[in-house]
């Protein structure tokens, strides 16, 4: 397929591609490959990275492998960014697709209703959400997912109000279609492009708030994630500045490579609004 | 005379993996001064490619490949950018298509016009807005005192057009191009841009190349024609030549293809009553903006119509954009609900009833689209677009796709379409598989809103034959909504004459072409186009008209 091909030639997004897929990978089998638990205390505090070759990346504050938290951490951070990430697209397209098709009243119930949950901060939302549910990988994921989707439900709003009145549409009412099939199977084939793409960039900014979620402390206590990592060492970032940056690179990596991978999905998808044209 | 201008074997390379590998080929001609040049062509014919090329607007993946425009002992397109920009400067200007977007919406009519002096010339601010004020007089708008102040939301796309006009003569050019300036305007505006082109061009001795595709136009305008396909230019004479005497076999092609003006005799047949359809005191009010501090523009877009539709017949709806004739035929068709009024379908009343109570009629009473491009999901293959309706109402999917393969059959495309997407099809093929998907309910009445008016004149030809050919086969009731008044002469037995909702005139269509009874009909006859020329009664042959392969 056309979008295949034009992304496989996007070097860029093939590097996004590439870490992301490295990163999903260890997340996967990493914690069945490589021996050691994220909690026991296995070596001197403060070992610092490179110095044993069992402990790679040295030991924390309570002497705990560094490199184990980070692989069971990736798990935990991608595994949120993509669940909430489907949640959110579980609540935003349906609500957004409703609004755009019907439009009237019906529109206007469900933006404003959309509209209160924009309004709230959403980082400030979330560490309501997380704290009232008790800090879980459930509470996490939902409260995450619920602070992301209204941007969905006005996108997909914005390309149903386009797109319904397209002629395939009108022809198919005048088929007799009912509303459902017109909305599954004229109307949502056809706004997919841009939901994929900012679907891509949404698990970015979930796993952000999810690391800061945990970096407040308000993560799940009986799983290793980066953001507690971060959370865990800031106390001592003078003395061990390498127990914050580590999980720290992880994170920004993972986000970066996420969103060149949602950059070339972009210009894969949507050739025309990308910036990269020749003339 | 010495020539203004020369194209010399002007070759223009598209990048590769287009559909062909030069825009256009060995093209030749000159442009005298004082003489209206007219370019014709269809779409992809690459009509507007040398106007580019001279402008400088080419993208940059398109480049000269060989030959030259002379222009004052220069060649345009070998100069360096600078150079030919300043040599272009003010001797060469041109006026585009969509007068809209060719205008700043933020800058009032003087300050877009006086810009063009600020940049240009020396003039005084004084000077700049009588000079302005002269031009908007010399266009011929109405009140220009006023129009100075205005911004161009505000006017009318003619009257933006004028604009465009003014502002393309401001530094008196020696050439003026014009690239299909006329296409999105309504008839009648057509014809007062194509008289004020023609005057100003007379008055101020100005050479003009005018692109266009309608060879009504050309009648119209042109002193001499030269006719493009794909991209070589087949033919170049004096317009009177051209057209009644076409040398090239393309050109004979396209001129077949325009339709006569004159209604053909067509044998009086006694309608079939009762009506398959009959519309009575149709009333549809839009009303945009209003709230409790403003007041609501109301629109009447259906004021007070009536008229009956009989099996086998072709009924036209004509007039201008905004008449109401697409609101009509949506009412019909019930996309759209009516206000009051009554719509009755073999007997039936469907104006009033709910979603649940019309599907059984739905199937009764089908549309063909405008824009062929639109009007196909483009995530669907052929097979399913066309199976779709008849799966809605009901029928085993593995019948729904033996009928599609039928109906394929039926509006003359190969059947291996059926599993091809839309995209691997032409503009006159994909207006086949809409013609087919509309059938696939055996409807009783077919609307046509404005079907052919997104295709090049070969194509339509084609399509209003087989839209022809079907309605005697299938008995059908036909609804054609139409702006050119050559198509609706050519296809319908009676015509609907609508303006601002309200229809001015209804009868037999030779009768209103020949002896039309309102103020409004004799005005848009009278601003058709080539009016004179092919006043004939040669019908329209589509045979040996080939539409070209996917």
């Amino acid at each position: 397929m056309n979008v295949i091909k034009s992304l496989t030639q996007n070097k860029v997004a093939m590097v996004g591609f590439s870490i992301l897929f490295i990163f999903v990978v260890i997340a996967l089998i990493g914690p069945y490959l490589y021996d050691g638990s994220p909690w026991r205390m296995v070596q001197r505090p403060f070992l610092p990275p490179f110095q044993n070759s069992n402990y790679l990346l040295g030991t924390d504050t309570l002497g705990r492998d560094v490199l184990a938290g980070l692989i069971y951490g990736a798990r935990i951070s991608l595994l949120v960014g993509f669940v909430s990430t489907i949640i959110a697209l579980l609540i935003g397209i349906p609500l957004g697709a409703y609004a755009g098709y019907y439009g009237g009243w019906v529109d206007e119930v469900l933006m404003r209703f959309t509209e209160i949950f924009q309004t709230v901060p959403s980082f400030a939302l979330a560490v309501v959400l997380v704290a009232i549910f008790e800090p879980s990988v459930y509470s996490i994921t939902g409260a995450i997912a619920i602070v992301s989707w209204p941007p969905v439900a006005r996108l997909v709003r914005g390309e149903f109000l386009s797109l319904r009145s397209q002629e395939y549409v009108l022809a198919a009412k005048l088929n007799g279609q009912t509303n459902r099939n017109i909305i599954l199977r004229e109307i949502l084939p056809n706004s997919l492009s841009p939901i994929i793409v900012l679907a891509s960039l949404m698990v970015a900014s979930a796993i952000l708030l999810e690391s800061s979620l945990s970096f407040l402390g308000l993560g799940d206590p009986a799983i290793m994630s980066w953001g507690y990592m971060i959370g865990a060492a800031k106390t001592v970032i003078r003395q061990a500045w390498w127990l914050s940056f580590i999980p720290g690179v992880a994170i920004a990596i993972t986000v970066l490579s996420l969103n060149l991978l949602g950059e070339g999905l972009n210009e894969a998808l949507n050739p025309k609004l990308s910036g990269n044209r020749e003339n | 005379m010495k020539p203004l201008l020369k194209v010399e074997n002007l070759s223009i390379r598209l990048p590769a993996g287009g559909d062909r590998e030069f825009a256009i080929r060995n093209v030749n001609y000159d442009l005298m001064p004082g003489e209206i040049l007219c370019v014709v062509g269809e779409s992809g014919s690459g009509k507007s490619m040398t106007a580019n090329a001279i402008m400088g607007l080419l993208p940059k993946v398109i480049t000269v490949d060989k030959g030259a425009v002379i222009f004052d002992g220069y060649d345009l397109a070998s100069l360096e950018e600078h150079r030919a920009r300043t040599l272009r400067g003010n001797r060469i200007s041109m006026i585009f298509q969509e007068p809209m977007t060719a205008l700043n919406p933020l800058m009032r009519v003087e300050d877009q016009i006086a810009e063009v002096f600020l940049v240009h010339t020396k003039m005084t601010r004084k000077q700049r807005h009588d000079r302005t004020l002269a031009l908007l007089e010399d266009v011929g708008l109405p009140d220009p005192h006023k129009m100075l102040r205005a911004y161009p939301h505000q006017l009318s796309g003619g009257q933006r057009q004028r604009v465009m006009i003014a502002m393309a003569l401001a530094l008196e050019p020696s050439i003026l191009i014009a690239d299909e300036p006329t296409t999105a305007l309504d008839v009648t505006t057509q014809a007062q841009i194509l008289k004020l082109i023609k005057e100003l061009q007379r008055k101020h001795n100005t050479a003009v190349m005018f692109i266009t595709h309608d060879f009504g136009v050309v009648a119209e305008i042109a002193d001499r024609v030269a006719v493009m396909e794909k991209g070589e230019m087949v033919e170049l004479g004096n317009r009177d030549a051209v057209l009644n005497n076409p040398q090239h076999d393309y050109t004979k092609k396209l001129i077949a293809a325009v339709p006569p003006l004159v209604s053909p005799k067509r044998e009086i047949k006694p309608l079939q009553v009762p009506p398959i359809l009959s519309v009575e005191n149709l009333c549809k009010t839009y009303r945009t903006g209003g709230s409790w501090l403003s007041k609501a523009r109301i629109v009447k877009a259906a004021d007070d119509v009536s008229f009956e539709l009989h099996r086998g017949e072709t009924l036209g709806l004509v007039g201008e954009s905004g008449s109401g004739k697409s609101t009509v035929s949506r009412c019909v068709v019930r996309l759209l609900n009516s206000d009051s009024g009554k719509i009755r379908l073999s007997g039936s009343e469907i104006q009033s009833l709910g979603t649940k109570e019309l599907a059984p009629f739905r199937k009764r009473i089908q549309m063909v689209f405008q824009d062929p491009y639109a009007s196909l999901n483009p995530r669907k293959t052929i097979g399913q677009i066309i199976a779709d309706g008849p799966i809605a109402q009901g029928m085993p999917r593995k019948d729904a796709f033996a009928k599609a393969a039928e109906l394929l059959a039926l509006v003359e495309l190969p059947i291996a379409a059926i599993d091809r997407y839309p995209h691997e099809f032409s503009g006159g093929q994909r207006q086949r598989v809409g013609i087919a998907r509309a059938l696939a309910h055996d409807p009783e009445v077919l609307v046509a809103d404005e079907a052919i008016s997104a295709l090049d004149v070969s194509v339509q030809a084609q399509i209003l034959d087989l839209i022809e050919t079907l309605k005697k086969r299938l008995n059908l009731a036909v609804l054609f909504v139409v702006h050119d008044l050559r198509v609706a002469a050519q296809v319908c037995d009676r015509v609907i004459v609508m303006q601002k909702g309200k229809i001015v005139e209804m009868g037999d269509t030779r009768q209103v072409f020949e002896s039309p009874a309102h103020d409004y009909t004799k005005s848009l006859i009278a601003s058709i186009p080539g009016a004179n020329w092919r006043s004939d009664t040669t019908a329209v042959t589509a045979s040996g008209v080939q539409e070209g392969a996917a």
